[in-house]
């Protein structure tokens, strides 16, 4: 048996380990569901420690002498106190200084959340789809602004913009089933070209 | 100490922060973000990283001791991070090496198989969730079905103009509404960022004293 025949024959095991789950629950997809937690995090702590802590923390103060970079370092072990009752407290301190980044979510949120979207709605209005952006966007907005009561003609002018979500729902549905029916197809091309070879 | 001095990190880090988004200034574009902040939160990730690893060991540790349902699987999970870890910390994790032969051998195929695994899930919820009860449900059934065909030879087949009508529902609804929830996600963004600025939110720092 050739090395790639064994690596596919392996990737094959999996696979049918986690389809098995579409007979129902089993001991082989109990196994497989444990393994890919075990196997991803083994994988992420490699990653984090070959791409973070060598050259972050080890090689600048450890063989560059990089002192001040201790302070981070003595700052990031403070969130194992996390497990201690007594001196839990300590693991705040890096939680508050990963926090400060939220001053980021402050420009950032006005600039491509709100400014942006709203200069792309605000186009002079030369096509009837540009209109009914423009109507779409300002309805759905209204729809979520509770402070007035959804009746009367107000009602029915809000509830136009239900009726553009349920549509943008519809299409992200779509969407996304679509992404996954086109893994799905690759795990079955996986199956019947790669490991049965019946599709040359 | 417990409390206070972690919310005035909070405060004046993200006032600093908000500062360094309006200001071309060296002190706050080069020495605080270039200089300190990132070499900073990098050094300060790994163990962050570990308390991760630490805290999933701890409850696989726990599962096994109390004899919990189905414990016998977390020793699965402990042979798949030991043998992995431990072949990317001797072997290394170059191409051709034993961590990336369980990347691409094991990792990849389950978690790509376990994503395909929610087309079949997403099909029986849709099935019971819009049974097309109301004109709304019908609506959206309608343009998931449209999006769907539209990308598949029988779309074509059965309706020529399909994926014309297809672009247009994403163009131009569906845009809309992306548009209006964008606008409204921002504006709550940036309130929720306001809130933890000004220290009125402070459930990030947990309970007790």
């Amino acid at each position: 048996m050739s090395y790639e025949m064994m690596s596919n024959l392996v990737g094959a095991f999996f696979t049918l380990c986690i389809f098995s789950f579409l007979y129902k629950d089993n001991p082989f997809y109990q196994m497989a569901e444990q393994l890919l937690v075990g196997v991803s995090l083994g994988y992420s702590i490699v990653v984090t420690y070959e791409r973070l802590f060598i050259p972050y923390v080890w090689q600048p103060i450890i063989l560059k002498h990089t002192w001040a970079l201790i302070f981070p370092a003595i700052l990031g072990m403070l969130y194992l106190f996390r497990f201690s009752r007594k001196l839990g407290w300590l693991s705040r301190y890096p939680i508050a200084f990963s926090m400060i980044g939220v001053g980021m979510g402050v420009p950032a949120g006005i600039h491509a959340g709100i400014l942006v979207q709203a200069r792309q709605a605000m186009v002079p209005i030369e096509t009837l789809n540009l209109f009914l952006i423009l109507l779409g966007t300002i309805t759905v907005l209204l729809y979520f602004f509770f402070s007035k009561a959804h009746s009367g003609a107000y009602g029915k002018f809000v509830g136009i913009g239900k009726w553009y979500m349920m549509i943008g729902f519809g299409a992200s549905f779509g969407m996304t089933v679509m992404a996954r029916i086109s893994l799905l197809i690759g795990r079955i091309q996986f199956l019947v070209s790669d490991v049965l070879g019946l599709i040359k | 100490m417990k409390k206070t001095i972690p919310l005035m990190i909070v405060i004046l880090g993200g006032i600093i922060f908000v500062m360094y988004a309006f200001s071309p200034h060296k002190i706050l574009q080069d020495d605080f973000y270039n200089k300190f902040y990132i070499p900073w939160v990098y050094a300060s990730g790994p163990f962050a990283a570990l308390l991760g690893v630490i805290s999933l060991c701890m409850m696989h540790n726990a599962k096994i001791k109390r004899r919990a349902p189905k414990w016998q699987y977390s020793y699965f999970f402990y042979a798949g991070f030991i043998i992995t870890s431990l072949a990317g910390f001797i072997g290394g994790s170059q191409k051709g090496g034993l961590m990336m032969w369980i990347f691409e051998n094991v990792q990849m195929p389950m978690s790509s198989t376990m994503f395909s695994l929610l087309a079949f899930y997403m099909a029986s919820a849709a099935y019971k969730a819009f049974r097309a009860r109301s004109v709304e449900a019908t609506v959206l059934l309608v343009a998931a079905i449209v999006v769907m065909l539209a990308q598949v030879p029988l779309g074509v087949k059965i309706y020529k103009n399909l994926p014309v009508i297809s672009q247009w529902i994403l163009d131009v609804p569906n845009l809309a509404s992306k548009r209006g929830i964008a606008i409204g996600v921002g504006l709550g963004g940036v309130a929720t960022s306001l809130k933890i600025l000004l220290g009125i939110e402070r459930s990030y720092l947990g309970g007790g004293d």
